[in-house]
């Protein structure tokens, strides 16, 4: 499984203007990276280009595993997740039937969703519909999906944001805990991120 | 296991809120009250064309929750998340076809005999429009999917997906409606099944493909 992502030399265009040039990143298993940039500086569409979303101008995105480098489609569909401003979640689905339909469908089981939902401390929002939830709480579902089926990468945007002090310690316990077992961590921030990471830069 | 999760999660949401399958049946509903009105009340004429407006009342009914099909997902972001998986999102974009046709091209074609009966129709003619509505509908399932993902992002999309689907119906109206037609003039009917099975199964094959590739254009 993923075990390092290599970006080298990646330009990112949108709509015909170029977002930045000659970004060159490197993560390696255990490792977090806090993306820092103003807004529009393209953190959002590179965490895209990672998860294959969108084509890059230049460069490349290469994943490689313990024993070389991995197929990027396999990687991709088996080794990252993905969670970004939008949850998709159904608001008239409850939330431990997202969680659990979001859980099986990228490799986790019901029981992991129920128990991601408990270390999310949402057992007690579990019946209720998703239009229901708070943001905060509607951001922790989401991030629930991180928990209940494991994946090495983790390419998160702006995780944060909707949640409150303690909700934050919170969840960089469940991150310090996924880099331990060697995760690996990019997040694009404004704040510092609750783990020791390194910062990068989108050059502009 | 994943995709048989996905297809159960697209049937709950089809039948979820919003009724979208009840809402098609209605609109069916309507449309048949409105041929005796719109042509002529005398159950000789309308019985002639009782089958087939019934026919095309369904291509038409099958129109309607086609918006929701992809719209959903992509403006909320689940369409990320179900193209991040093993699946190819061929496959996921079948799957979704598959249970728009079971959650609103099943329902319809059931009542498809009932409704031809009720304008007039020959009784015999029913496990044929029976047979000629479930086919179809999955060739229209498939081709409405198809619509569905190349307007993803556009405002308007209802109208646009219409737009570009309903010559796509063309060529399984007339088959279908050969078919019936045949049928009641007691002439060989089994070249029209035969060819509007033809066309939704090569909808099934080929057009997963294009919407795959519908889908990754509009998410990047």
């Amino acid at each position: 499984m993923i075990a390092a992502l290599t970006i080298e030399a990646l330009a990112l265009a949108r709509g015909g203007r170029v977002l930045f040039e000659g970004l060159n990143l490197g993560l390696s298993a255990g490792e977090a990276v806090a993306l820092a940039g103003p807004n529009g500086s393209g953190k959002t569409s590179l965490l895209r280009a990672i998860a294959g979303f969108l084509r890059p101008a230049a460069g490349s995105v290469g994943f490689s595993g313990a024993d070389g480098t991995l197929d990027p489609e396999e990687a991709r569909g088996r080794g990252l997740h993905l969670v970004g401003h939008q949850d998709g979640l159904k608001p008239g689905r409850t939330a431990i039937e997202e969680l659990t339909f979001q859980a099986v469908w990228t490799g986790g089981t019901r029981d992991s969703a129920l128990d991601a939902l408990q270390a999310m401390e949402l057992g007690g929002a579990a019946g209720l519909e998703v239009r229901m939830l708070s943001a905060g709480q509607r951001r922790r579902l989401a991030l629930a999906r991180l928990i209940a089926s494991p994946r090495p990468l983790w390419l998160l945007d702006e995780p944060m944001a909707p949640l409150d002090a303690a909700r934050r310690i919170r969840f960089g316990e469940v991150m310090a805990a996924h880099l331990k077992s060697g995760g690996l961590i990019l997040a694009a921030v404004h704040d510092d991120l609750p783990v020791p990471a390194r910062r990068a830069e989108i050059p502009a | 296991m994943n995709l048989l999760a996905l297809l159960k999660r697209e049937l709950a949401l089809a039948w979820g809120r919003g009724g979208g399958p009840l809402l098609a049946c209605a609109f069916y509903l309507a449309m048949a009250a409105l041929v005796p009105l719109a042509s002529s009340p005398s159950p000789e004429r309308l019985a002639a064309f009782a089958p087939g407006s019934a026919w095309l009342a369904l291509a038409l009914a099958s129109l309607l929750s086609l918006e929701r099909l992809f719209e959903r997902d992509f403006e909320d972001g689940a369409l990320d998340l179900l193209v991040l998986s093993p699946a190819p999102l061929e496959l996921v974009c079948a799957v979704k076809c598959l249970a728009q046709w079971l959650a609103a091209g099943a329902p319809l074609a059931l009542m498809a005999p009932f409704i031809s009966i009720a304008l007039g129709a020959d009784p015999r003619l029913a496990p044929l429009i029976l047979a000629v509505s479930l086919i179809g509908g999955l060739g229209f399932a498939f081709t409405g999917g198809l619509g569905a993902a190349l307007a993803l992002g556009a405002r308007r999309g209802g109208v646009l997906i219409a737009a570009i689907v309903l010559p796509l119906f063309a060529a399984p109206v007339i088959f279908g409606g050969g078919a019936i037609e045949a049928f009641s003039a007691g002439l060989g009917w089994t070249s029209g099944l035969t060819l509007l099975a033809a066309y939704s199964l090569a909808a099934v094959a080929l057009c997963p493909f294009a919407m795959a590739g519908a889908c990754r254009n509009a998410l990047s």
